[in-house]
Parts: structure tokens; sequence; C-alpha cells
């Protein structure tokens, strides 16, 4: 009995989990540029890969990375590419390029610290709205952030699975500590593991944009005669370049409700104490470690405390969290940058939250948390 | 007997016919570039099912839409990696990268040099008209000196890139430059490169009456053609350092590199997933690695080899 | 010394012996551009007063044999930029002389 039909325990970081993660739901087409702290996903992919009778390339730059995963996507292959902020931002043309040509594949982003060459060993989640609004044009992201190893190897999974369901490149945004965590992974066996394929056409010649009801086109594989043709430019459902205002606003209204009409089945939240809570701690990635330790301490004070934590940060629960305000709650949010999840959150709950931001590098401590949940609580809004 | 009136072109199976006539200008080269390339298709019996055309951004990236193909229009500087990823998952697939200059040298120039080096199994067409004919004609990597672009107005104080130079060093197993003038030779050039295993590579000087001719001294289509007439050499094997091209003066075609068929990069990949080579030892692999890497002899033998002297070119019809 | 009449049929043996081409143009493509005409090597081809859709003249093929025939060297279909101009070689038995 192979190691693939039973289910194994094994010690293993963050990065590394990730990698295997997208080996178990059928990856076989890799291409990056090494970049702490993701490095270790390529390098993971490097030996895996062949294994598997899939294509590593270490390519010379993020810009190629991510034009040969899409490349590699629509030769048929589940594509990945890993990076880190400095190459996340090289390559938020060519993500573009893949929501507009609706590609499926999953970019890993392991965030440290920035702006610019920043903090390249220490921990930031500075890309919360990059990986959102980071590319020019109108667009729905879909972005999963796990906070243990465990995650990382389930939400590769998942992102794959989003990925193939709504043609679309989807985020997976790690940060530097769950990156390099270690801790034990529990890896199904194959059998157990779901994996989505990507719609085929059942005609030849079938249009590369031709939606079907729910929004998604299925796509049709090269080499078979559809005689596709793909393009960045604003187009008809053969490909055909349309540079019209209605042409746009049908294409731009498709791949944006392609999303968002089916958010409930792509959002999923951890509410953790939330239904009697006075205050909701929102949190994501490592810091919903630190705050889920707070909530804890807050409870364990008498303090009435819930963790909301974005398991996907996109799309963002704008809907529940308002719903939770209008309940009465007040909130607390805890992330590693100088305020991003805070304006959704303020916008979605249409109140001040108490802001624990941390940019230093470090995760949250709890108790840093805790007092912002005090802090909430003795607030008058 | 007067012209007679057709309505089907010999070509317009490989066309999407429906999108004609092509945005590019009246006498641009780009469309006898295409043309070229789909004779040489069609001589050599490419299947068009099995054959993928990318392009970057730019009025040569406008071909992707006409060949009836899979076909891909990227975005700028970015074709050649994308070619890569359809070419490495899909080796099976003929993968030909057709882009501008500016394109392929400019903004993409480090994935073209990688390519090269890598010796990926791909064809890229590269059509040098000295200039950003998209935008409206500014300076390109391969404007010759002293040309007057809209962004080098009193005249371009930079060297433009050898093309064919930089491709046949950096790696590349067949590099060709012709012209649109050496239409016959273009097209035999293009059957080589498309049948080379290997990163095979021809560039092709092609006008652009519109955005460098007309502020050039060349009046008109016409003009802006017999330029190739006037000063390309016709030279066999030439050294790809005799590649540089001056304003006004004689400049070299011909095939710079025709190296031996070897493993390419694709080739190495797919070896790698196999059981066999995984599980030797590392010194078998190291040796499999040695004994099929690029034998860049030829090119050193071309670079320091004597120059053949050069014949004067005619039109070659 | 050869005759007028010896010297125009030596010219018309030879010209029977060199392949003649067909000229077809497909109207609506044509830009115009003046490349075949310009590099067409017998001098075959001329502007038209026609004019297409797009407003372009298209080529008219004006031959005057037996010299200044079309001999299907293929230049001109390889020269369009626009897929609009190509030649087939002529059956023998219809070549107008
Ligand atoms: C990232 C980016 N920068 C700039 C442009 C604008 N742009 C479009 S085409 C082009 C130049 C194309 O020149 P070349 O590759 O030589 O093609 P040509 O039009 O001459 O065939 C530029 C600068 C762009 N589309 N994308
Ligand atoms: S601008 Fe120049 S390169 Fe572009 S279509 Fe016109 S002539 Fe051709
Ligand atoms: S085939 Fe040759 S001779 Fe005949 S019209 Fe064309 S260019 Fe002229
Ligand atoms: S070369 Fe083609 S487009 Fe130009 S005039 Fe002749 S037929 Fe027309
Ligand atoms: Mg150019």
């Amino acid at each position: 009995m192979s190691s693939k039909d039973i289910a194994a325990d094994e010690f293993l970081s963050g990065d590394a989990a990730a990698a295997e993660g997208a080996i178990a739901v059928g990856c076989r087409f890799f291409a990056g540029y090494p970049i702490t702290p993701s490095s270790e996903v390529a390098e993971r992919m490097a030996r895996r890969l062949p294994e598997v009778g899939g294509i590593f390339i270490q390519m010379e730059d993020e810009l190629s990375s991510i034009a040969a995963i899409l490349g590699g996507s629509w030769a048929g292959k589940k594509s990945m590419t890993a990076t880190s902020g400095p190459g996340f931002s090289l390559m938020m043309e060519n993500y573009g390029l893949g929501i507009m040509t609706e590609t499926p594949t999953v970019i890993v982003n392991v965030q440290r610290g920035g702006p610019s060459t920043g903090l390249p060993t220490l921990l930031g989640q500075g890309e919360f709205m990059q990986a959102r609004f980071g590319t020019h044009g109108s667009l729905e992201a879909i972005a999963l952030s796990p906070e243990s190893p465990q995650e990382c190897f389930d939400f590769a999974i998942r992102a794959f699975n989003l990925a193939e369901r709504f043609r679309t490149p989807v985020i997976l945004l790690m940060d530097e500590s769950v990156g390099h965590l270690f801790e034990k992974v529990r890896i199904p066996p194959q059998r157990n593991i779901e994996a989505v394929s990507r719609k085929l056409p059942e005609e030849v010649p079938y249009p590369p944009f031709r939606a079907d009801e729910d929004l998604v086109p299925p796509m049709p594989p090269l080499g078979d005669g559809h005689h596709i043709h793909v393009t960045g430019l604003t187009h008809d459902d053969e490909g055909r370049p349309e540079m019209t205002p209605k042409m746009q606003e049908e294409l731009m209204g498709r791949l944006v409700n392609k999303i968002r009409l089916y958010k409930d089945e792509i959002m999923d939240i951890e509410e953790d104490g939330i239904d009697d809570a006075d205050i909701v701690v929102v949190a994501y990635g490592i810091t919903a470690r630190s705050a889920r330790r707070a909530v804890t301490l807050a409870r364990e004070k008498g303090i009435k405390a819930g963790l909301f934590r974005l398991k996907t940060v996109w799309p963002f629960p704008t809907e529940r969290l308002r719903e939770l305000a209008e309940q009465g709650k007040k909130f607390v949010v805890a992330e590693v940058n100088t305020g991003q999840a805070l304006i959704m959150v303020e916008q979605a709950t249409r109140k001040d939250a108490v802001f624990v931001g941390k940019y230093g590098g470090e995760p949250h401590k709890p108790f840093e948390i805790l007092n912002g949940i005090e802090e909430a609580l003795h607030a008058d809004n | 007997m007067p012209i007679i009136k057709a309505d089907k072109y010999p070509l317009d199976p490989y066309l999407r016919t429906e999108r004609l006539p092509h945005v590019w200008c009246p006498g641009c080269g780009l469309g006898i570039v295409l043309n070229a390339f789909l004779r040489a298709m069609q001589k050599l019996g490419m299947d068009p099912d099995k054959t993928v055309v990318v392009s970057g951004i730019g009025c040569t990236g406008r071909t992707a839409g006409y060949v009836k193909m899979d076909s891909f229009h990227t975005t700028h500087g970015r074709a050649i990696p994308f070619a890569l990823g359809i070419k490495a998952a899909r080796p099976d697939l003929n993968v030909v990268v057709f882009s501008g200059d500016g394109d392929l040298f400019s903004i993409g120039g480090n994935h073209i040099i990688h390519a090269a080096r890598r010796n990926i199994d791909i064809t890229v067409i590269a059509v040098n008209n000295f200039i950003y004919g998209m935008t409206g004609g500014q300076l390109a990597p391969t404007t010759p000196e002293t040309s007057i672009t809209t962004t080098s107005p009193y005249g371009n104080l930079e060297s433009p890139f050898n093309m064919a130079g930089l491709m046949a060093i950096a790696g590349a197993s067949y590099v060709a430059r012709w012209t649109t003038v050496h239409a016959r030779r273009l097209e035999k050039g293009l059957e080589k490169a498309l049948s080379k295993r290997g990163f095979s590579f021809v560039e092709v000087m092609s006008p652009c009456p519109t955005a460098f001719g007309r502020r050039n001294k060349m009046k008109g289509i016409i003009d802006s053609m017999m330029y190739y007439q006037k000063y390309a050499i016709i030279k066999d094997n030439p050294n790809p350092l005799d590649g540089v091209i001056k304003p006004n003066e004689k400049f070299v075609i011909g095939e710079f590199m025709d190296a031996e068929d070897e493993p390419t990069f694709d080739d190495k990949l797919w070896e790698l997933t196999k059981r066999d080579f995984l599980e030797t030892s590392q010194a078998d692999r190291a040796k499999w690695i040695l004994e099929h890497r690029r034998h860049l002899e030829t090119l050193a033998t071309l670079i320091a080899g004597e120059n053949i002297a050069p014949q004067e070119g005619e039109m070659d019809e | 010394m050869v005759t007028e009449a010896e010297k125009q049929r030596l010219l018309e043996r030879e010209a029977a012996t060199i392949p003649r081409g067909d000229v077809y143009i497909v109207e609506e493509r044509c830009k115009g551009c003046g490349l075949c005409i310009a590099f067409c090597p017998k001098k075959v081809l001329v502007e038209s007063d026609r004019i297409n859709e797009k407003g372009y003249h298209p080529p008219e093929l004006v031959e005057k044999p037996p010299v200044d025939v079309c001999i299907n060297c293929g230049f001109c279909e390889r020269i369009c930029p626009d897929f609009a101009i190509f030649v087939k070689e002529k059956k023998v038995n219809n070549s107008e002389q």
C-alpha cells in the first residue's frame, strides 16, 4: 500500500505544506523565482514535481514566472507560482491578464515586511489590499489566508479548486510566520482529496469566452482544433478584440459577477464565540492565532469577545459584518500593517473599530490584542 | 488577360479571414512577414491545429489575432515566457512567438536572452521595424543612431541592439536575419527555423512607413522598402558580431547560426520526470546533462573565424 | 541578318518556354500600397481606376505579349502585405498570344 492510500502525518513548514497541497490537488506545473520567505515553496516543488510527472522551472524573474504559469494553464496543466512582496508587485500586470483571459492558476504570496525590499525575513501582512486592488482595472479577487501549515495544505487545495471552478487566478495569501512555521500536517489519502477541474467544452470549435449559465466559460484545450484566440484586450466570446463601451460593460460585468454571485460559496469565515459577543475581533493569517488566544483571555476576564477569522480575505464578508454591527457589537481589527482590513471592516460596520496594528515584523502578542478588546469595551461607539 | 477577381486567397485556410483586412497601414511590412510565415508552414505541411502563435503587444503583436490557430495576444514583453510555459507543458505543440522589436528586446529583453540560453524549442519571429509602431513612432532599442523619432526629435543618441548577434551569442540554435524585400529567402529561413529543434530566431527587417519612414527621409511606402534593397548585403555564414546595423550603411543579412540538433530544454524537463532518470545516481545524471548541453563550439568558431568577404546583395528574385 | 518577322518568331518561341501566370485579386483586401506594382519584375501591373469599398485603387494587369507578360514569378503575392494578390500558373493550352 503506497503512502498515498493512507493518511500520513508529516512535520512540515507552511511553505512546504502549500507545495504538498498543490501537488495533492493535481498541480503539475510550477514556475517561480526565489524570494524570501517563499523560496521553500519553489524548493519543495523543484524536488517533488518531477517525481509526480510535473514540470518545475526556475524563471529569470517574477514577470516571466507568472507569464509562464498562464501559458502552462492554457496548455492544460494546473499551474502555480510562489513569491513574496517585491515579486508580487512585479506579477501584478499579468495577474490582470489572468483575470481578463479567465485563466485558472494559483499565486502564492508569502508576505513579508514592506514597502520595497523592507524586511525580507520578517512578517508582514501588507498585501491585504494589493491582493484585491493591486492590478489596474476593475475586478473581483479571490484570496485565502491560512493560519497554520495544515491550512497551507488545505487552502492550496481549495485555491486550485476555486481557480478551476471559476476560471480565474486565486491568491494564496500567506505570511512569513505561517510560511516558516513547522507543525504536524495531516495529509489525507489521495482518494479523499477533492479535486475540481475546469469545465471542458463539448463541441469543437468552442469559443474560449462563451459562458454557461453560471457565467463561467468552459475552457478549450490547445491543439484540438478550437483555434482559440486569447487576448488581454476587451473581447467578445470568440476572443475577438472589441473595444466598445458595450462590450467592455458586458465583459466586466460577467467577470465581476461570476465571483460576486457565488460569494457565499467562496467565502469561508471562522466565527468563534460571536453569537453572544460584545466585541468581535477580526483577524487573518498568523494574527488570528494571537487573536484566538486574546479572545480566550478576555473570556477568562469575563469579557464577551469572539473571533471573526477571515479564512478567505477576498471576497470580503461585508454583509455579515454589517449584520453583526447592527446587533450592537463592537469591533477590533488586528493585522500586521498600518490598517488595511481595518478600512474594509469600518466600511462594512459603518463605525470606528479599535485597531491593533503592528508593523515591526513581529507577530502580535495576545495581550496586545487583549488590550484592544478592553479598549473597545470602554469605547462609546 | 486582365486581372482575375477572386474571393479566396491561397493562404486563407490559415487566416481568420473574417477579420481581414487587417489593422496594419497600407504598405506596412507586417503582412509580408505573416505571409512568409504561413507559406513556410504550408510548405512544411505543419498542422495549424498543433501550432500555437503567441504575440506580445504592438502592431506586430496583433499577428496572433489573424492566424486561424490557437493564438495568444499577451502583455507587452511577456510573449516569450508565456510561450515557454505552453511549450514546457505541451511539448507536442509547435510554438511560435511573433512579436515586435520593442516587445522582445526592450521590455521583454531579459526573457528572450534566457529563452535562447535555455534552448527551449520555440521559434521566434522578431519584426525589426526600427520603431515603436503601435504607440506612434517612439524610439525602439533597434532605432539606428541619429534617426528621428517622436522621442528622439534631435536624432537618436543611442546605439541599437544587434538582435541577431545577441541571440546567437546567448545560445540560440538557429539565427537568421532577412528583410521583407528578400521575401523568398525569408520564407526559406522561416522554413528552416520552424523545422529546427531548439530555440530558433528570425529577425525580419520590415518597413514601418507610417511611424518611421516618413520622419527619416523615406518619402513613401516604396522608399521604405527600397531601403533594404539598397543596403542589405547577403553573406554566407556571417559572423554574429557583424550584425550591427548603422543608419544609411550596408548591413549584413543571412544565417548567423545553424547549430546541430540536440535535446532541447523541454526535452530535458520531461526526461527529468522519468523514473529511471530520477532513480539513477547523481554521477550518471551529471554525465547525461553534460552530454546533452548546448554545443557552443559552433559559435566559438564563428566568432573566432575569418570574415567571409561580403558579396553584393541583390534582390533575390 | 535576322528579319523582323524572324525576330518576332524567335521571341515568341522563347516566350512559350517560360512559365506564364494568371494574376488574381481579392479586391476588397487591397490597400493600394503599390508594392506589387513597384516590385513586379515584368512591370505588368498598374494602378487601376477601380475603387474598392475602402477607397483604394487595386492593381490591374496590363500585358503586352510576347515579352511584357506575367511570368508567374510569384513576387507580387509575396510582397503584398494584405493577402490580396496572387498568381497561378497559366495552363499552356489557353495561353492567349
Ligand atoms: C507595460 C506596457 N508599457 C507600455 C505599453 C505601450 N506600448 C504598446 S505597444 C508598445 C511598443 C511596441 O513596439 P514594438 O514591440 O516594436 O511593436 P511595433 O508596434 O513596432 O510592431 C508600447 C510601448 C504597454 N502596452 N504596456
Ligand atoms: S504604424 Fe508602422 S508598424 Fe504599425 S501598422 Fe502602421 S506601418 Fe505597420
Ligand atoms: S507573378 Fe511576377 S510577373 Fe506576374 S504579376 Fe506577379 S510579380 Fe509580376
Ligand atoms: S501589394 Fe497588395 S495591397 Fe498593395 S496594391 Fe498590390 S494588391 Fe493592393
Ligand atoms: Mg517595432
